[in-house]
């Protein structure tokens, strides 16, 4: 049986310059994933790559997906695949409710599964299940997508679509970001909701504080582009304690030269 | 001499036998005053300001010759496309003739008069005498001449002081292949008198793909605390040439809110000219423009604040797809006494295509210096990172590029007060983005 994802070699650039060099990475089902590291790493780049953003370009490398080519998918097919993309920074869409956005979305993914759309009614009901756990009240379900939105209520907004959306693998891309410590547990509870055998997460953080919420199986240091360590959840708090000088030290001479996946110290297969 | 539609000169006095109201010694006079006036300048060119960005040759490759003769009825055509609402008041004409048969213009209160101009002329022609070609001409007159030389048909609806309509007036303008290589020049008017309030719906839909030129006027005139709704759906056969121009003149403390959907034609011009003759006035012009195809689309406004005090705020949105074109125009003037006007001005487009092109020209000629005014432009493409956020969630391109045009788009029709009007327009606006092919 293939893993969720596997990743081997993944090499992209953003407008010709290489941010990815050489990540190799396998989630299995059942398991929630941290990548860490400093600004400027590739952590986000890695996200957009995985949900196949326009403009991020894979120059080498596979990535599969329930042993299927990523790659080669649409973003709008990953989505219907199974993968979800909770962004740093939501968008706000002025004129299209978010309530509308959600049921265009679900019953995207519904159809793609030969399920029958959901209409207004059936699908106001599942909404407000799932928006009531997040504390996303009626106002904001109305509203435009993410307009007017403070920071918390788009980050709770990126949540409440996940539980929507249900994912196979849900890539979070720094949604712990500028959360008070309430939205944090809000939002943790959220993912932790989605920790079924099935399913996985890729959490995409700075700092270890949303690691305490959801504690994860493997944490990976992603530095230069590559994956320069993999370990236990422990791994988290010994970077929160030295910082990622260390491995910006020991990296910085391979990333000069563009070589690729020497002088990492372990790697995660 | 470098004038053009010569050829339209050439041919009044044989056109002449055959309009309306031809006993009328008045309208003989003011007929012949408009089309000596029309001689001297011909069809406006590229060369005159006001008409720099739409190229009306295409006018005069054949000449488009005055549909007079009496509609052949089709009863196929009529009923798919005539507003069907019960509870509206309506007058359909098709190809340029009143369908009697399919309007509903007798149940109107007292104090309402809804009438074919072709009909008041032979009728009760001192219904319509101090009003015709009496409002305020417009800067470039050349169209509006023509259509008063020329006039044969067209909706007259006046409202006795302190009427309150309460149901839509729908002006339903058919025009079908019988009509090919014709010319209707249409002429409404309409009358609000002092403290009435009515809601107009003017729709022009062809069904045809020959071409065919409507040429329209409509004189407005809001007498003082009127209140009229003005709304119009332009939705005309493919090759098909819609030159419209809205004169009103606005008095004290009265409002006009315009809204212009256009999404027809493959030229067409949207010109509305707004005298502000008094005080504490609201204007609101309003319309969003969607184009496609090869497509040129020219929205022309000219808001002149004559008085103190009064105020006007007025929105265009466009969209354009592949080869087409959108102008806009819009013209503020705002006279030296006019102290403690407000103006505002905002016109927004959207490119859905490397060939769709958008021109926009704001004109603001402010001579009072107690004034708000604003204006803004922009031409944009869509957002990408909306784009991308949206399929991320599932949803396909062409699906996601529809929604956000309509995002683009929808709050303007929203805004419209009548729902059976805002239903009209939503659906209109949902069949032309359904069709969207884009990229």
């Amino acid at each position: 049986m293939p893993s969720l994802l596997e990743i081997k070699n993944l090499h992209a650039t953003v407008e010709g310059r290489e941010i990815l060099c050489g990540v190799t990475l396998s989630i299995e089902a059942g398991e929630v994933h941290a990548v860490m590291g400093p600004n400027g790493s590739g952590k986000s780049t890695l996200a957009h790559v995985l949900a196949g953003r326009p403009g991020y370009e894979v120059t080498k490398g596979k990535v599969w997906f329930r042993g299927k080519n990523l790659l080669d998918m649409a973003p709008e097919i990953r989505a219907c695949e199974g993968v979800f993309l909770g962004l740093q920074y939501p968008v706000e869409i002025p004129g299209v409710s978010n309530m509308y956005f959600l049921k265009a979305a679900l019953n995207a993914l519904r159809a793609n599964r030969d399920e029958p759309e959901l209409d207004a009614v059936e699908f106001l009901n599942v909404a407000r299940e799932k928006a009531e756990l997040l504390g996303i009240g009626e106002t904001l379900l109305q509203r435009g997508v993410n307009v007017g939105f403070s920071g918390g209520e788009k980050k709770r907004n990126e949540i409440f679509q996940m539980a929507l959306l249900n994912p196979a693998l849900a890539v979070l891309d720094e949604t712990d970001s500028g959360l008070d410590i309430d939205a944090l547990k809000i939002v943790a509870n959220g993912i932790n909701a989605l920790r079924l055998p099935k399913h996985a997460v890729l959490l995409i953080t700075h700092y270890k504080r949303l690691l305490e919420y959801v504690v994860p199986d493997k944490v990976h240091v992603l530095s230069g582009g590559r994956i320069v360590e993999t370990g236990g959840k422990e791994l988290a708090f010994e970077l929160e304690k030295k910082g990622y000088a260390t491995f910006d030290d020991k990296e910085t001479p391979t990333i000069a030269t563009g070589a690729s996946t020497q002088g990492a110290r372990t790697h995660s297969e | 001499m470098t004038q053009i539609g010569n050829e339209y000169i050439e041919h009044y006095p044989k056109w002449r036998e055959d309009l309306p109201g031809k006993d009328l010694a008045w309208l003989a006079e003011i007929r012949a005053e408009a089309f000596e006036r029309f001689t001297e300048c011909g069809l406006p060119t590229r060369k005159t300001e006001a008409w720099k960005y739409t190229n009306l040759a295409p006018l005069t490759k054949d000449i488009f010759a005055p549909k007079v003769s009496a509609a052949v009825r089709n009863l196929t055509v009529v009923p798919a496309h005539a507003p069907n609402e019960t509870a509206a008041h309506r007058i359909i004409f098709v190809n340029g003739r009143l369908e009697a048969d399919d309007s509903a213009i007798n149940a109107l209160p007292k104090g309402v008069r809804l009438i074919t101009l072709g009909e008041a002329l032979e009728k009760e022609p001192a219904l319509v005498a101090n009003y015709l070609a009496a409002s305020n001409k417009p800067e470039e007159p050349a169209l509006f001449e023509m259509n008063t030389a020329l006039m044969t048909e067209g909706a007259v609806l006046m409202l006795e002081p302190e009427i309150e309509l309460e149901t839509p007036v729908h002006l339903f303008f058919l025009t079908t292949d019988e009509a090919a290589q014709s010319a209707m020049h249409l002429r409404n008017l309409i009358v609000a008198g002092k403290g009435s309030t009515a809601t107009i719906f003017e729709t022009y839909l062809g069904t045809g793909k020959t071409e065919y030129w409507t040429n329209v006027v409509t004189e407005v005139v809001i007498d003082e605390d009127a209140h009229l709704r003005h709304y119009k759906l332009q939705n005309e056969g493919e090759a098909a040439y819609h030159i419209a121009m809205t004169v009103a003149k606005i008095g004290d403390r009265a409002t006009y809110d315009s809204f212009a959907l256009s999404l027809g034609s493959i030229l067409s011009r949207n010109e509305i000219q707004a005298f502000l003759d008094g005080s504490g006035i609201d204007c609101r012009l309003n319309g969003v423009n969607l184009a496609r195809g090869h497509q040129h689309m020219d929205t022309t406004t000219v808001i002149d604040h004559a008085k103190p005090g009064s105020n006007c705020n007025e929105t265009y949105r466009g969209v354009v797809d592949n080869h087409a074109e959108t102008v806009f125009q819009g013209k503020i003037i705002v006279r030296q006494n006019s102290q403690k006007t407000s103006a505002h001005q905002l016109n927004r487009n959207l490119l859905l295509s490397d060939e769709a092109q958008a021109k926009t020209k704001p004109e603001l000629r402010i001579h009072a210096d107690d004034v708000q005014c604003s204006h803004g432009a922009t031409i944009s493409e869509l957002d990408e990172q909306a784009l991308f956020y949206l399929r991320s969630r599932g949803i396909a391109e062409d699906v996601a590029r529809s929604l956000l045009t309509e995002a683009f788009v929808v709050e303007m029709i929203d805004e419209i007060e009548i729902a059976s009007i805002r239903e009209a327009m939503r659906h209109s606006m949902v069949s032309w983005l359904s069709e969207m092919t884009g990229m």
